[in-house]
């Protein structure tokens, strides 16, 4: 009988070494037996476990993990193909690894399950139900259908993952009702994949685990609105997402889930991967537009908004990665199963992704609500370093730095918002007692400065002047003087206010949200400015 | 590679892309991975075939980090500078990496081997610190791990003919 493998190739597994583990498995496995097939499968987001070796039992899936090239041997010889309990790196089942079986797995439902590039499979997890589903919504007729979907969409209460969190509902309805101006008369779904962050990973992790999902997602959008053309925007350091995008690609226009005449069903959709280059700022909506459209990636004043002139003018959906791949799930189980995750007005789950300093970092999907110190104790079990965990970005590197105080924080939209910080796209970084608050105030500062587009003044140079100011307390500080004490509170004040008029003034996100992670390190890490510095002196006299 | 041969590659790749709506940034991509770089004799083709002026497209290509009109070292390694990976000690890799290939970011090696540069985010953030040389992601990176890795870089296997 045939032993089946899986091994990811996904960029973290990939990353741990996942390849020669492949071929040490390939080769060493011969003087057992020649029937093993070996699955490349996507990653189940247990990257503190990667790269995950399962092998396929008659009772399930069973895991061993981290597989390094030296471990085949001994995996080998105490049974790895048999599923046996023997070896330290066995973990049992690999559904009831604790870290996966607590979560409420919606859009990743497939992840680390199949093989991303195997549209069969895909259709046998209950893939291309939604669209299914969306066909019949149109077979009536087509003005109705499409209103339909839309509804359905609305009534699940999805908001754009991105981070601002608009509700997705709402753009499709303001692109379903703008028209298209001639001669093309096209409008376009963008999905944008140019997943800036640091600590954000569910883009990849989708593109890389499930692309059907987000193919079958755009085509569903497609339908809604009328648009028969899609483009996904992904960002040129993700290779590996590229390869399997385009595979997925080629394979759904081979299997007429893409092109004309979808499944016989008379609707038209075409597709294609655009790739970035290197500009953070392009994952603004409007700068993403005109790098698509060939142009450097400034920032668009608003209105118009890109639904009613986006791309070449015209109407345009432009959504995130994970809020295209929830659609196929709202179409295939309605708009009320999704609508029953979560709590108040952040409805349905949000793919949190751990990284940094933790000891067990990786993908954990959950409805709206839980907190950030049970992802982080519960989920990522404390720090990597073991160190106490001293701050917690939330929101990529424009989101705020957390003290211990505001962890029990339900992680809901409104939540953090009222405590000025922000969810964004669900990217948690833990940080040890290790760091340095102040550099890492500086490091906002500097981000703004590397990244800014330059179309607007408080951005541009705001953020130049933010890295001076903070500079000069830093130095203030180590002077000493009589006169620093009234200097940093001059200082100080400058500060903020430059950060008021970055708020107030920039014309988009970049600019105006860099104060955040600046201002919750003044707020709540203000102590850290005086203790490096002491440090610091301490150095010096001794 | 001669200037004729780089201008007669460059017209069949913007031949093969002109067509595309916002044809210029899948242009540039092609070139850069033709040559390692965008030569300067590409912008008036470019130019030419888009209707755009050389300095419209060398705006383009100044305007976004992946682009570079320079020539590199055999390698491009990438470090990630994401918060993630600060958290994990990307700064001390970051020196690590300078003083042992004895440059700084986007300069040259003197063995013509490496070229480093910043890269904010790989999205490894939860195998932190990262490196990308080429397609491939490193994780967990200490200096220990660069070394050997910039060896194993720099080791090049020789074809040695076979013995009559």
């Amino acid at each position: 009988m045939t032993t089946t493998v899986f091994i990811p190739r996904d960029t973290t597994a990939l990353s741990m070494g996942a390849d020669d583990v492949v071929q040490a498995l390939k080769f060493q496995s011969k003087a057992i037996t020649d029937d093993i097939t070996i699955v490349r499968n996507g990653s189940r987001g247990l990257f503190y476990l990667e790269p995950l070796v399962e092998v396929m039992t008659p009772k399930g899936r069973v895991a061993y993990g981290p597989v390094q090239v030296e471990d085949v041997e001994s995996l080998l010889a105490q049974g790895l193909l048999d599923g046996n309990s023997d070896h330290p790196l066995y973990l049992g089942f690999t559904e009831e690894i604790p870290f996966l079986a607590k979560q409420q797995r919606l859009t990743f439902i497939r992840a680390g399950i199949i093989d991303p590039t195997n549209i069969d499979e895909y259709i046998d997890h209950s893939g291309f139900s939604g669209l299914t589903n969306a066909f019949a919504m149109l077979d009536q007729d087509n003005d109705n259908g499409r209103q339909a979907i839309v509804d359905e969409i609305k009534t699940s209460g999805l908001r754009g993952r991105g981070g601002a969190a608009f509700p997705a509902g709402i753009k499709w309805q303001t692109v379903l009702d703008a028209k298209a101006k001639a001669p093309e008369q096209q409008k376009y779904i963008v999905c944008n994949a140019d997943e800036g962050d640091s600590g954000t990973f569910s883009d990849r992790l989708l593109m890389e685990a499930d692309p059907f999902c987000l193919i079958e997602g755009m085509i569903i959008a497609g339908l809604a609105v009328g648009a028969s053309q899609g483009y996904i925007y992904l960002r040129s350091e993700y290779p590996q997402a590229k390869n399997i995008l385009e595979q997925a690609i080629t394979i759904a226009y081979q299997q007429h889930y893409l092109g004309k005449d979808i499944q016989q069903s008379g609707q038209t959709f075409d597709l294609e991967v655009r790739i970035g280059a290197g500009a953070y700022i392009c994952g603004e909506e409007t700068s993403l537009l005109e790098s698509l459209e060939g142009k450097r990636g400034l920032v668009r004043a608003k209105p118009p908004l890109p639904a009613i002139e986006g791309l070449f003018g015209q109407p345009t959906i432009v959504n995130n990665v994970i809020s295209l791949a929830s659609v196929p799930i709202i179409m295939e189980k309605g708009a009320q199963y999704y609508q029953d995750f979560g709590v108040g007005r952040s409805r349905g789950t949000l793919p949190f992704q751990l990284a940094g300093n933790i000891k067990q970092g990786g993908l954990v999907e959950l409805a709206f609500g839980t907190s950030l110190a049970d992802l982080v104790n519960d989920f990522g079990a404390g720090s990597y370093s073991g160190k106490p965990i001293k701050a917690i970005q939330v929101g990529g590197p424009l989101g705020a730095y957390l003290p211990e105080h505001q962890w029990p924080t339900e992680l809901d939209y409104e939540a953090f918002a009222k405590m000025e910080a922000v969810l964004g796209h669900g990217g948690i970084v833990v940080f040890d007692d290790s760091v340095d608050m102040t550099a890492q105030a500086r490091f906002a500062m500097e981000f703004c400065v590397a990244e800014s587009c330059g179309k607007c003044t408080p951005c541009r140079i705001g953020s130049v002047r933010g890295v001076e100011v903070i500079d000069k307390m830093t130095k203030t500080h180590q002077e000493r003087s009589e006169k620093s004490t009234e200097q940093l509170a001059e200082l100080n004040t400058l500060l903020v206010d430059l950060c008021d008029t970055m708020t107030d003034g920039s014309l988009c996100a970049m600019g105006g949200m860099t104060p955040i992670p600046v201002r919750s390190i003044l707020n709540h890490f203000s102590d850290d400015f005086v203790a490096t510095t002491d440090k610091f002196n301490v150095k010096e006299t001794n | 590679m001669t200037i004729d041969e780089i201008k007669k590659k460059t017209q069949q790749i913007v031949a093969n892309k002109k067509s595309l709506p916002g044809a210029l940034l899948p242009i540039l991509h092609d070139i850069q991975h033709e040559f390692g770089h965008i030569p300067e004799q590409a912008l008036s083709i470019i130019g030419q075939s888009l209707n755009q002026t050389e300095a419209e497209i060398f705006g383009v290509i100044s305007f976004y980090a992946h682009f570079r009109m320079q020539q590199t070292g055999r390698h491009v390694i990438e470090i990630c500078r994401g918060e993630a990976c600060q958290s994990m000690g990307s700064k001390s890799l970051e020196q690590a990496a300078q003083s042992q290939l004895d440059i700084k970011y986007n300069q040259i090696s003197k063995d013509n081997n490496f070229t480093l540069e910043p890269v904010y985010c790989l999205g490894n953030c939860a195998c932190a610190p990262s490196v990308k040389v080429a397609e491939t992601v490193y994780g967990r990176m200490d200096s220990e791990k660069f070394a050997r890795l910039t060896d194993k870089l720099s080791t090049y296997k020789i074809n040695v003919g076979e013995i009559v």
